[in-house]
């Protein structure tokens, strides 16, 4: 049986700004099992980055959780303190970030950065910390690695700075690895290069991923599951099949419909009206309610719940529950 | 109508002296003998990676640098540094960055209206204002909100605000440099439409310049492609993406990630070797040998030049 690695139960993360309270994340709750790849994707403020800085409790100032649970293996991370959190952090949850270039130290070589980790989660020396971090490099397919490990960020291609942010992450076997827009500074041959690497080191190594993307192709091609967030909650969840090809809330239906197809007629594209939503003043209702073409009186009042669609997918939309008012409707008739 | 095109770029270089060591200075050859035309109302789609010469070569064609060889003309006249400000108005840029390509302490009324002063394009205030009025509206803004400031606007609607800065001359031709790239995917679809609108309203060209390839194919006609300051290969847009013939394409497109699940799990990728060159130290020969699996020893003395494959079809490459 395949263990449950991280189970996120009602989060609320929240910012407390000198303009008010911004609340990034709104009561998310998933699950994480073992091996999965799990994809969250979401526009710019939707929380999805909030949450992976939640889990990994590194949120800066004026950022805190405000409630909720997150459950590793079982133990709450959310309450322990800080001392405790550092023995999980980097070697059971890792995270690699946007932007290699800036979450790599200029100052120090690529060789103590990687070893930085394995000295503090583990026993080994130092001669064999820098074993290691050969080892790894090699694995992340960066060429020469004995001598890439004296060189500095600066001296390595973006890609290659990705590979070795990878390296890092996977250096202590972590379960669970968070990639917060892995690929997005990269070019589009680079991208394929770095996602293929992360299927490949899954494949091998068996962690779990939380991969979390604005970019719909990325999402496609990368998980087995996904989650679908607007105004910090889940707004649709279920298998890539399910929300690609039967997506049942109206705003993922619009994502749907705002991408160029890839195959066959240019059609015309038909956006999302409106502008995203502001998170200093959340509407009462669904989150997504203002923009929303179908939008009912309901969805401006409460804010729906998540319903099962099948096993495999649900979504929080009024318009499904007033489908099954409908349909039900229609039996009675009958 | 003649069969002219509206631009014609012929043997455009842009070479940027860059320093090494303390005398020398090794030029970085941005943009390295391309040659590309548009045609009225048409959309031609530039693409490539960072660093390939695409932006350079848009700004270089409206001579916001000075190119370094290579002619310009539009309408079949010659562009020169003398004669340019009589073009500025007919060819416009929008920029990729709504953010740090609008002036944050002027009102969006002059922002728009700049262009109408610097080319006295009205005759009282209130002709200003109602033309100002009137290209809001044209790209879907609120006119009423001709006062406010920039900082006042989301990314989608500022980069509305340079288009109808860009649209307050009348150009015929535009180029869009990564025009929605920094935007989110909801808010693409509403400037890529606007875009598609304002060109069979006013019957503009663009020049499409950007790396999202999905986005490229849905805007324009015909695509180039660029690698490393030349451009590899050039066709419909269809044809360059359902049926690419460079080597450096075809990778391109395997490489794209497609948003449907079914597709890229039975997709092939054609994943390509290393990193792009630096383009100070480019390769001898053709550009792309060095991640090129086809690679011969011919590739690596004498450069591709790009030749006709198809009707309308031209690639840069040997083994073609």
């Amino acid at each position: 049986m395949t263990e449950r690695l991280l189970e996120v139960r009602d989060l609320y993360t929240s910012f407390f700004t000198d303009a008010g309270e911004v609340k990034a994340v709104n009561g998310l709750s998933f699950n994480l099992d073992e091996g999965e790849v799990l994809g969250i994707v979401g526009e710019s403020g939707s929380g999805k980055s909030v949450t992976a800085y939640s889990i990994m409790r590194i949120l800066t100032d004026p950022g805190i959780i405000k409630s909720g649970k997150i459950l590793y293996k079982g133990q709450d991370i959310v309450s322990i303190p800080d001392k405790e959190m550092r023995k999980i952090r980097g070697a059971k949850i890792s995270i690699i970030f946007q932007d290699p270039m800036t979450s790599l130290n200029p100052t120090y070589t690529i060789g103590n950065q990687i070893e930085e980790a394995i000295l503090l989660h583990t026993n080994r020396t130092k001669k064999e910390a820098r074993e290691r971090a050969i080892e790894m490099l090699k694995l992340v397919g960066v060429n020469e690695p004995e001598k890439r490990v004296k060189q500095y960020p600066h001296e390595l291609s973006g890609g290659m700075r990705q590979r070795v942010m990878i390296a890092m992450a996977l250096a202590c076997e972590p379960d669970i690895l968070i990639a917060d827009e892995p690929t997005t500074a990269l070019d589009v041959t680079i991208q394929a290069q770095i996602l293929e690497l992360m299927q490949k080191l899954q494949k091998e190594l068996g962690m779990a991923i939380i991969m979390i993307t604005h970019d719909l192709g990325v999402i496609a091609d990368m998980c087995n599951t996904i989650i679908v967030m607007y105004g910090g909650r889940a707004c649709e969840r279920g298998t890539a099949d399910e929300i690609f090809y039967n997506p049942c809330h109206e705003y993922t239906k619009g994502l749907m419909r705002s991408i160029p197809s890839v195959v066959g007629k240019r059609e015309r594209l038909i956006p999302i009206s409106g502008t995203p939503i502001d998170q200093l003043n959340l509407p009462k209702g669904c989150a997504f309610a203002p923009r929303c073409d179908n939008a009912m009186r309901i969805c401006m009042e409460a804010q729906p719940d998540e319903i099962l669609i099948n096993k495999d997918h649900s979504a929080a939309c009024w318009m499904n529950v007033k489908k099954v008012y409908e349909e039900e409707a229609g039996k009675e008739k009958a | 109508m003649s069969s002219q095109p509206l631009v014609e770029v012929k043997h455009l270089k842009q070479y940027f002296p860059i320093r090494t060591g303390f005398f020398g200075t090794t030029p970085l050859k941005a943009v390295d003998d391309i040659s590309f035309h548009v045609d009225e109302g048409e959309t031609l789609g530039l693409v490539g990676e960072s660093g390939c010469g695409k932006t350079t070569a848009g700004r270089t064609l409206l001579h916001l640098y000075k190119p370094t060889a290579g002619e310009i003309y539009y309408d079949g006249n010659l562009i020169t540094e003398k004669n340019i400000k009589n073009y500025r108005k007919e060819m416009q840029i929008v920029f990729q960055d709504p953010y740090s390509s609008l002036d944050p302490r002027m009102t969006v009324a002059d922002i728009i209206g700049e262009p109408l002063d610097i080319h006295h394009l009205y005759s009282s205030k209130e002709e200003r204002k109602g033309r100002i009025r009137e290209l809001m509206d044209l790209v879907g803004l609120n006119s009423e909100q001709a006062n406010r400031y920039a900082h006042e606007f989301s990314g989608g609607q500022r980069q509305r605000i340079g288009i109808a800065r860009a649209l307050a001359v009348d150009p015929r031709f535009i180029v869009c440099d990564e025009p929605v790239s920094a935007l989110d995917v909801s808010i693409q679809a509403q400037i890529i439409n606007t875009f598609e609108d304002l060109q069979k309203k006013l019957n503009i060209a663009y020049l499409f310049i950007a790396h999202d390839l999905l986005v490229v194919r849905h805007m324009s006609n015909r695509i180039a492609v660029m690698y490393l300051g030349r451009i590899v290969e050039t066709a419909d847009a269809d044809e360059v993406s359902d049926h690419p013939l460079h080597p450096y394409t075809v990778s391109l497109m395997s490489a794209v990630p497609v948003p449907d699940p079914k597709l890229a799990r039975s997709r092939q990728r054609i994943p390509l070797e290393g990193d792009v060159p630096s383009p100070l130290h480019m390769p001898s020969g053709c550009s792309f040998r060095t991640r090129c699996r086809y690679a011969t020893e011919k590739c690596a003395q004498e450069r591709p030049e790009l030749k006709e494959v198809s009707p309308g079809h031209y690639a840069a490459c040997h083994i073609i």
